[in-house]
């Protein structure tokens, strides 16, 4: 089996045909011994059936006459985090049912589907768009994995449809519209941090797109995230804030927050399981961690009025479910924590490679609710919480060196699995004043070398591209992977410095992907009903789930010049000119001529003295 | 003693050497290296379109049916005439109209046309017999005994370009020119109501002109039409205000399709149209409408009207596809506590389509839902929307947004109405020459203060691009002149377009931006250090020889004394 084939798998690839990628300029290893066992590549889920086009017409004229009905569904899931703070996540999801794949007829009926999101979609011939708002960094050692991870800062990645022909001013209308609907400012996104990965980000939805021609990927780290994001994005829920779980969504207790992260992701999905017709698919999600430990005066202690200042009274009357998931799995006694109100609905699901328990809460039933007509949660701790299990994959990032002139980028990844190996692939996306020099590169685990099978490497352009570097590394098992890479600082012109230069200059986080071991058998009946929270990623197979981890970004200092010193320069400049040229002037212009010579001081001032005492002069 | 003199002499020589390289080398070299790059622009064009002199040119077909002409006077017609009309309505704007009058005999087929029973369907097969010209009138003068017209009514005016006139009988005795003197002022009337009165050109110019000079009528027409653009967006919401009582269902595709469409369709010469729908939920109003316990109903006061959109329009969005301007329709289903809902008028009487429209922005109209279940009925309810109620309020407040107003036709007058299509072809071509005539008016407005302000501020940089767009909104602006000058209307819309969007294209470009803030001062700050010691010594020793000169000469003067 070819590397190729490999890296398909790892991508996440929905479709199994994928071709070595041509443009590979890194060197390249042959395929290791070691990968035999990947060759098993899935052959296409039902998220990949290829839809037919032949019996299209028939099912858009039957959906024609009646109008379609879209659906939206609301979730919110809690997880106490064995650090006593709380996890909560919010998705909400709204189907569009639309026969986008035809072309050419112009969707331009709304109902549940924001207008401004599906105009987006038709007029820049998107086939699926993902962007992410977050403030803070997920601390994967304390809280394990996100539902849905994204990096510090501003994310956006799109893949276009096949048809654009000129895709780079497609991207370019593209995120300054999204900066004007999101309110942010995603027009600093330009072609210097745009990347077109090759491998690490596939399509999550339908479609067999793989060429890499029609992906933008593009982060601002230095995004600052706050209420007027968050506004936009409410807009775009069928409810805004005003009915289901959108009400507890308050600006002032969200971002009084650790971590909190806002998201849209569209994607073409398969409205039934045998892909007869087609949707848009709209997640917006929020991720938000409390702490409540040092905000509560050391109870550890929550409840939804705590956290959001709000209790749920009902669900959004246009959601076809509404539910509330609490993680009850570390405390299947009760000896933990007590949760109250008790549901007697339990639900579990496989995620993240794990079977977790939930208590579930429905909204759209009215026993939930109680005598009170309202939903409180409110949980306690009662035991001290044990230490969490170390997750499988994580990477931290750093910068080396000193001085102004040199650095070195370390990434180190963790494989903390006992037994198991496993490969990842690292996505780098450097800014081009950071000059890399690929040749110092170095791929060591367990202080051996440690050969990445498929490398893709595109140098810089001053002022142009970013570099751009993906591997593929085999994880030895219980391991620690360091990549180091040096590099040079470039000097900037002086148009070119942020305003606050002697902050530093961001390098965004690095991207790894991975599919990891999974410890239970993973549910690959994508046909089931399953909570949004599990179903983000399709899982292709039973062993192993798909993880994306992103690293810290990087902080560096580029040499800064003192910017009043032009003007400086310009002042002491004239001045010497000034000077040389005046007494070159002197000395052309001046008549020179021979003087008597006048008395001296001395003299002088003898003479004065002579003249009081009656003296004769000199 | 001639040494010294020789040394001096060599030292003023010195002096003005130096002075005459920094005034012939170092300032132009100092210009040159710091101007800004302003390309060229047509300046002299540009004012030349600052003062707008319009000519609109009509073609009017006289035919002369059987028997409305003496034999004599027959051998004599074919001929033309011009007319010509000359309206100075400013300092700047002058409006010549020239009207050029065809007079000929129908042929046989338009005589069997105009025997056709009806003046409908005389005006169809008039118009199967030949295309007129965009903007073209035709006028057949038909006998007084004919049937076609009711007895009091004396002009047809058709679904296309063609009107019927009924003549009064001309005496025997009188000559061709009394004739047509005598026909005159009723074809005028009607080339004034088929293709424009002097009152629609000047509000097209509203935004040029001085108000006063508009009738009020007309200008109130104006400022409710949405500005002249090449494209529009229109968009139709539903607010549900109260999802939990109410499921509403819209067949807006249906609704747009049979309702919007047509009138779409033929309005396409003057613009892109798109449409679009949503729906929102939980969009309320602005005001709190007041219960009314007489009529045990909701009511909206007209003056508390002006408040209710501004919160609503929050929750519309704009459009992010384009920078059309955008109409709006909304369609507000009051919720179930609030209903039903009615708006009054200043006399306090109910507005029987329960809407209003605002000038410039779209219309909002409410549909009340309360009598369609019981109150009893178990929530939420399902209600299908009467989209022929709705699309009917619609589509006359859109008529008012694009401009096309009903003519109040003179009296003795017959309008044939247009039927499906929603518009007469001739219909069209008044919003085509009003249309056109604002453009060329917008274009050159936006030209020529775009020039006001380059001339004025010299620190902005005029790039190439720049320049390039402005010639060519100078072209098509010209152009458009011409056009109208020619009679040609459809052209002349065409590149009064094209001006237009040239000239907003130059006028909102980013790079004008630039160099805009740069003070004088600043500049000031960073050459003195400079010039101030190498230009003091320079004009120390000029003015030096200068004095020195004219001692000299004050001394020669006393000599020769």
């Amino acid at each position: 089996m070819t590397s190729g084939c490999f890296v398909a798998r790892v991508a996440f690839g929905v479709d199994a045909r994928v071709e070595k990628p041509n443009d590979v300029t890194g060197p390249v290893s042959s395929s290791e011994p070691g990968q035999s066992e990947s060759a098993a590549v899935s052959s296409g889920g039902p998220v990949a059936a290829p839809v037919s086009e032949a019996d299209e017409p028939a099912e858009a004229a039957a959906g024609g006459a009646v109008s379609p009905p879209d659906q939206c569904d609301e979730e919110l899931v809690l997880r106490p985090l064995r650090s006593g703070d709380i996890y909560a996540s919010f998705q909400f999801r709204t189907q569009w049912d639309t026969d986008f794949l035809h072309h050419g007829k112009k969707v331009s009926h709304y109902r549940l589907f924001p207008k401004s999101l599906g105009q987006v979609l038709s007029k820049f011939s998107v086939r699926e768009l993902h962007i992410s708002f977050t403030q803070g960094y997920w601390r994967t050692m304390q809280w394990g994995q996100p539902f849905i991870p994204s990096p510090p800062g501003a994310e956006l990645w799109v893949w276009f449809h096949n048809t654009v022909e000129d895709v780079d001013g497609n991207w370019k209308e593209l995120v300054n519209v999204l900066s004007g609907i999101f309110c942010a400012s995603l027009n600093f996104i330009d072609s210097t941090n745009t990347v077109q990965p090759s491998a690490s980000f596939k399509p999550l939805g339908l479609g067999n797109v793989t060429d890499h021609r029609f992906l933008r990927y593009a982060t601002l780290p230095r995004e600052i995230v706050c209420t007027e994001n968050l506004t936009p994005w409410k807009k775009l829920l069928p409810c805004g804030s005003k009915a289901g779980l959108a009400v507890l969504l308050k600006s002032e207790k969200l971002f009084h927050s650790s971590f909190h992260s806002q998201a849209v992701h569209i994607r073409p999905v398969c409205k039934d399981w045998q892909c007869t017709s087609t949707a848009w698919e709209l997640r917006q999600t929020l991720n938000v961690v409390f702490d409540i430990y040092t905000s509560g005066q050391g109870k550890k202690e929550w409840s939804l009025f705590k956290m959001f200042s709000r209790t749920l009274t009902e669900a959004c009357p246009l959601a076809s479910s509404s539910k509330v998931y609490v993680d009850v799995t570390d405390n299947p006694e009760g000896e933990l924590f007590d949760l109250s109100p008790v549901t007697p609905l339990l639900s579990t699901a496989v995620v993240l490679g794990d079977r977790r328990t939930y208590s579930v809460y429905d909204l759209t039933k009215k026993e939930t609710f109680g005598q009170l007509r309202s939903l409180n949660l409110v949980l306690r701790w009662k035991g001290e919480s044990g230490d969490m299990l170390r997750p499988l994959l994580h990477a931290e990032r750093y910068v080396a060196g000193f001085g102004l002139q040199t650095g070195e980028i370390h990434t180190l990844i963790y494989n903390n699995h006992p037994y198991r190996a496993f490969p990842v692939l690292l996505l780098d996306s450097v800014p081009w004043y950071l000059r890399l020099y690929i040749h110092t590169l170095t791929v060591t685990s367990k202080t051996r070398e440690n050969k990445p099978s498929y490398i893709h490497y595109q140098p810089s352009k001053d002022r142009l591209r970013p570099h751009l570097l993906e591997m593929l590394v085999q994880l030895p098992p219980h391991s620690v992977t360091e990549v180091t890479v040096q590099f040079e600082r470039a000097l900037l012109k002086w148009t070119e410095y942020t305003p606050d230069p002697n902050h530093g200059f961001y390098v965004g986080s690095s991207v790894i992907s991975a599919l990891v071991p999974s410890v239970v058998a993973m549910d690959t009946n994508s046909t089931q009903e399953r909570p949004l929270f599990s179903s983000f990623f399709p899982t292709k197979e039973e062993s192993s789930y798909f993880v994306r981890v992103y690293t810290e970004p990087l902080l560096v200092n580029l040499p800064t010049p003192d910017f009043s010193m032009p003007y400086n320069v310009i002042c002491l400049t004239c001045t010497v000119v000034a000077v040389g040229y005046g007494s070159f002037y002197n000395l052309l212009t001046r008549t020179f001529q021979v003087e008597e010579p006048s008395q001296s001081l001395a003299k002088r001032l003898a003479n004065v003295i002579r003249r009081i005492r009656g003296v004769p002069l000199l | 003693m001639a040494s010294i003199e020789a040394e001096k002499q060599r030292g003023k020589y010195a002096a003005l050497a130096i002075a005459a390289v920094v005034i012939l080398l170092g300032i132009p070299l100092w210009w040159k290296t710091t101007e800004t790059y302003r390309a060229w622009l047509p300046f002299s064009q540009i004012s030349e379109l600052d003062s707008l002199q319009l000519q609109l040119s009509v073609e009017i077909e006289v035919v002369f049916s059987r028997g409305t002409l003496s034999p004599e006077l027959q051998s004599k017609v074919p001929l033309s005439q011009t007319r010509e009309q000359e309206n100075q309505v400013d300092g700047k704007t002058m409006l010549r109209y020239r009207y050029e009058t065809k007079y000929r005999t129908a042929t046989i087929m338009e005589e069997d046309a105009l025997n056709q029973p009806s003046a409908e369907e005389a005006d169809l097969s008039l118009h199967m017999l030949s295309e007129s010209a965009c903007g073209s009138v035709v006028v057949y003068i038909i006998p007084e005994s004919s049937t076609l017209l009711p007895a009091d009514m004396n002009v047809y005016v058709g679904k296309r370009r063609t009107a019927l006139l009924r003549a009064a009988p001309f005496e025997g005795a009188a000559g061709l020119k009394e004739v047509l003197s005598s026909l005159e002022p009723q074809v005028k009337q009607v080339a004034d109501t088929m293709s424009f009165s002097h009152q629609d050109i000047l509000a097209a110019l509203s935004d040029r002109i001085r108000i006063g000079q508009v009738s009020k009528e007309r200008l109130a027409d104006s400022m409710r039409a949405i500005k002249s653009s090449p494209g529009y967006e229109i968009t139709f919401s539903l607010l549900n205000p109260d999802p939990k009582s109410h499921r509403l269902h819209w067949d807006i595709e249906g609704g747009v399709h049979s309702y919007i469409q047509p009138l779409l369709d033929k309005l396409s010469p003057l613009a892109n149209f798109s449409v679009d729908s949503q729906i929102l939920y939980y969009a309320v109003l602005g005001v709190n409408p007041r219960f009314d316990s007489s009529v045990s109903a909701y009511t909206l006061n007209a003056d508390s009207l002006a408040h209710v959109i501004n919160p609503v329009e929050a929750r519309l969005g704009s459009n992010a596809a384009s920078s059309n301007p955008v109409l709006n329709f909304l369609l507000y289903v009051p919720d179930a506590q609030h209903s039903p809902l009615f708006i009054r008028d200043h006399s306090k009487k109910e507005v029987t389509s329960n809407a209003f429209h605002s000038p410039r922005w779209g219309g909002i109209m409410v549909y009340n839902v309360n009598d369609m279940y019981k109150p009893e009925a178990e929530f939420p309810v399902d209600i299908n929307i009467n989209m022929a109620k709705v699309m009917g309020v619609f589509l006359a407040q859109l008529r008012l947004m694009l401009g096309v107003q009903k003519t109040q036709p003179p009296p003795g007058f017959v309008l044939q109405s247009p039927g499906s299509a929603g518009l007469a072809d001739w219909e069209l071509d008044r919003l085509m020459w009003s249309r056109s005539v604002e453009n060329v008016a917008t274009a050159s407005t936006t030209i020529t203060s775009l020039a006001q302000l380059l001339d004025q501020i010299g620190n902005i940089v005029i790039n190439d691009n720049i320049a390039q767009q402005v010639s060519s909104a100078v072209t098509s602006l010209q152009a458009a002149v011409a056009e109208l000058e020619a009679g040609n209307l459809a052209f002349a819309l065409q590149y009064s377009k094209e001006a237009i969007l040239a000239s907003e294209r130059a006028f909102f470009d980013p790079s004008l931006l630039h160099l805009l803030y740069f003070p004088d001062d600043q500049k000031f700050a960073i050459y003195i250090p400079l010039f101030l010691p190498m230009c003091v010594p320079i004009m120390l020793s000029l003015l030096k020889i200068a004095s020195e000169i004219r001692q000299r000469r004050a001394e020669k003067l006393a000599k020769k004394d």
